[in-house]
């Protein structure tokens, strides 16, 4: 059901009447390896007014500033990282579109690898029952002894 | 009268659906074949009067019945035919509808293959497709009236939503819905076999066509939903990780991951209890999707669609559906003796493995989901989880599965040979690598586009390397060639396209890393380069439309002077919504797109553009399609079909293990 792409665009058209526009070229720096920067920074940065957009994809006014500001900082000669903490000092964690690590994320980011973890573990457990499940027991002396007349008989 | 009959009819249905959900269960348990009998009828007249219910909409949307506040809502008597018909399930309402008659086609569906299968299994299985239809039907009944009146019905409507008014309104949601709602299906069978108490090979074989249906249309439809989200949306993103999109994403990893398990049950008689458990969670799922989107739990910030007393309806319906099935399941898990035993390394190995990556996949786009949801709710701590996390998680956990695809196609059941399989897919490898060190030297970095795509080769020869080793056993004379290509079994074919498919859409997305991009302001007569091409732009018109206006971008594509073609992409203003949306210029060139949008136009008289050149993108869908066409020669496989007709009775024992593809 779940109107797949219906609601998504409906949530944007709500958030942004207006035509869908992102990075507008006059925000575009002169210097094209600072602009790379720029946008693989943006691109990591949630438009705090949308449904998990990038502000790099967005055209709320609210996602231009925060790309002014990230270029700006890039200007005054900021690494990508002190960008970052400038970014969450001023809007929390909220902001960043892959979580960081801590106690809270703790769950969130290692779900994938303990679930693996416990799903090959499972599955090495359940080969290894298998194994002796399928080793047949030996023949009992009733057995064996049948199993001759039966060989004898067919001679 | 009309709407008033519609009205009547879901009335009518919602109590057929009682009647069906009791009357052949009761049959069943009792062993009574006249009340066991009562279930196809009931299902197929069902099924008429819910269509009867949606016809009697769509003839309101048509005519344009503006007493009806849904019809005021969300149409418009300007509006183009195909929106008006398309705009039935364009809403809440009239999509519930959509949802219940797709459910009822489903239940005819089955009640018209009934006589194929054992008359308990039958009657089970659409009575609980029964409930399913009983518990939505009065869901809309109770909270989403379609059909009720306004006080004074006004001379014009809302509008649909411009953004909805495009052909992928009229394509995506019934094909999606034929997904999801087909692993209905899936689900009345499990809860079907936990309740008859009988879980065999059998059951797989009965189930295994339902389910590929399913997945081939909820393939296609996220495709298509995609495409749709690619030309609409304007920054020629194709996913975005947006929890409306992870709703349709987790149903489909686990009716993949269904489709494999049902395998190894219907071949080998192992995996019951896995399989069951799959078949009830794909369509729990489903169910879960719903409720997420329609509660206005994740759209809390703009509460489109929210309304809490139908989030509580829905969770009621998810309890329900998704406990008592569970309950029964951990009944009756314990009973299932566990079937066929095959090593670590074989056909099922290879199966499970990928039945591991496939669910944890699954898990891993559910918890990055959920999370932030739950944190808020327990801390009040607001965070994010967006595509960084998902293409990082789910893709670690997703893409060892190109490798084993190939060599699971190449192992033996019971017990393979792993050495053997690496030596026949050698070939495979060494295309990759070829065509790795290509793209490198062709597209260069990232060299993480290298690499996918070289992925992405190797699981496309390596899909065929099992089958070309079939046709060319017996020598290579064409007249034996063909001879034993069409005497392979079709679902050979089908599994080798299927597979083939999702390599070819891992090498369109692994392609998107070599996509070229141009934001710029533009002047009529002004060129732009933009990757191998030269883009001018000629000119800027206004054209009317029947119920907007338009801004069109005359945009000529060239290269090495010799001009490719023109594109219009637009951007056109409703005024009924005083709402504008944009329509990207495409042009298909090799497989790749160039695709140009138009967002603004400056009051000096230059406009915006924006502009990219994607490479290899339409391979992206393009491997959909080639996947629901496996889906679909998979289908047509004369065992499927063959052996459903004539096995009316399943053997008390087991199935005995057949011999491998």
């Amino acid at each position: 059901m779940l109107r797949l792409l219906r609601s998504l665009v409906l949530l944007l058209a709500l958030a942004f009447p207006a035509a869908s526009h992102a990075l507008q070229p006059d925000e575009i720096l002169k210097d094209p390896a600072l602009e790379i920067r720029a946008r693989a920074l943006s691109a990591g940065l949630r438009c705090l007014v949308c449904q998990n957009q990038s502000i790099d994809d967005s055209n709320a006014p609210l996602a231009r500033d925060l790309r002014l500001v990230v270029r700006e900082r890039l200007q005054a000669g900021d690494d990508d990282k002190e960008i970052m903490r400038y970014v969450v000092a001023r809007y929390g964690d909220f902001v960043l579109l892959s979580p960081p690590v801590n106690s809270r994320t703790l769950l969130l980011w290692t779900s994938p690898g303990v679930l693996l973890a416990l799903g090959l573990g499972w599955l090495v457990l359940s080969a290894r029952r298998r194994r002796t499940l399928a080793q047949t027991p030996p023949l009992s002396e009733a057995e064996r002894r049948a199993l001759e007349k039966a060989l004898a008989e067919g001679k | 009268m009309i709407v008033e009959t519609g009205h009547y009819a879901l009335v009518l249905a919602f109590a057929l659906s009682l009647v069906q959900g009791i009357v052949p269960l009761w049959g069943a348990l009792s062993n009574d074949r006249s009340l066991m009998a009562v279930g196809a009828p009931a299902a197929l007249a069902q099924f008429a009067f819910v269509g009867l219910s949606y016809a009697a909409l769509t003839y309101a949307y048509v005519v344009s019945d503006f007493s009806l506040i849904n019809v005021i809502e969300n149409s418009h008597s300007l509006k183009p035919l195909i929106y008006k018909i398309s705009g039935v399930w364009g809403n809440h309402e009239g999509s519930m509808l959509l949802w219940v008659l797709t459910l009822a086609l489903f239940g005819a569906l089955v009640a018209l293959r009934a006589r194929h299968m054992p008359d308990d299994l039958a009657a089970t299985v659409l009575a609980v497709q029964a409930w399913v239809s009983a518990a939505f039907l009065l869901f809309i009944l109770l909270t989403s009236n379609p059909f009720a009146r306004a006080v004074l019905a006004p001379m014009e409507g809302r509008d649909l939503n411009p953004i909805l008014q495009d052909p992928g309104l009229a394509i995506h949601p019934p094909l999606l819905y034929l997904g999801y709602v087909g692993l209905s299906i899936t689900f009345s069978f499990a809860a079907a076999a936990l309740i008859n108490g009988r879980i065999d090979a059998q059951w797989a074989r009965w189930v295994r066509p339902w389910t590929l249906i399913a997945w081939m249309f909820l393939t296609v439809g996220i495709a298509m939903g995609s495409y749709w989200a690619y030309y609409t949306l304007g920054w020629g993103g194709f996913w975005f990780w947006d929890p409306v999109e992870n709703a349709s994403l987790m149903p489909w990893l686990a009716a993949t991951a269904l489709l494999h398990s049902a395998l190894v049950m219907e071949k080998r008689d192992a995996l019951k209890v896995w399989t069951i458990f799959l078949a009830i969670l794909a369509f729990s799922l489903s169910l879960l999707g719903a409720f997420l989107v329609r509660s206005g739990v994740l759209t809390s910030v703009h509460s489109f669609a929210s309304d809490p007393q139908r989030g509580v309806f829905i969770l009621m319906i998810l309890v329900f559906f998704i406990g008592g099935s569970l309950a029964l399941f951990a009944l009756r898990a314990q009973a299932l003796k566990p079937g066929g035993l095959f090593a670590p390394v074989s056909r099922e190995g290879a199966l499970v493995l990928n039945n591991l990556l496939l669910t944890i996949s699954c898990a891993t786009v559910l918890v990055g989901t959920l999370y932030p949801l739950a944190l808020e709710a327990l801390t009040e701590e607001k965070i994010s989880v967006g595509p960084p996390f998902f293409n990082l998680t789910t893709g670690l956990v997703f893409l060892p599965l190109f490798v084993i695809m190939p060599f699971g196609q190449m192992l033996a059941w019971k017990r393979g040979d792993l050495l053997g399989a690496a030596q026949r897919l050698t070939f495979a490898f060494g295309i990759a690598l070829v065509a790795g060190v290509l793209f490198a030297a062709i597209h260069g970095e990232p060299a993480l586009a290298v690499a996918c795509a070289g992925l992405a080769v190797f699981a496309i020869v390596g899909a065929f390397v099992d089958v070309f080793g079939r046709i060319t056993s017996a020598g290579f004379s064409p007249s034996v060639l063909w001879r034993r290509a069409v005497g392979l079994p079709l679902s050979a074919w089908g599994t080798t396209l299927a597979h083939a498919g999702l390599g070819v859409s891992l090498l369109g997305i692994a392609a998107t890393g070599w996509g070229v991009e141009r934001v710029m302001a533009m002047r009529a007569g002004d060129v732009s380069e933009l990757g191998p091409f030269t883009v001018q732009l000629q000119g800027v018109h206004q054209r009317p439309g029947p119920n907007y206006s338009e801004t069109v971008a005359i945009m000529t594509v060239s290269s090495g002077g010799v001009v490719l073609g023109t594109m219009n992409p637009s951007r056109k203003f409703y005024s009924a919504r005083t709402m504008t949306t944009t329509d990207a210029g495409l042009m298909t060139i090799n497989l790749g797109q160039v695709h140009i949008v138009v967002p603004e136009q400056s009051p000096d008289g230059s406009i915006d553009v924006r502009m990219y050149w994607k490479p290899y993108v339409a391979l992206i869908w393009l491997g959909a399609l080639v996947m629901f066409i496996g889906g679909g020669v998979s289908l047509t496989d004369r065992r499927l079909r063959i052996g459903v007709a004539r096995r009316a009775q399943p053997k008390a024992t087991g199935a005995s293990p057949q011999p491998a593809e």
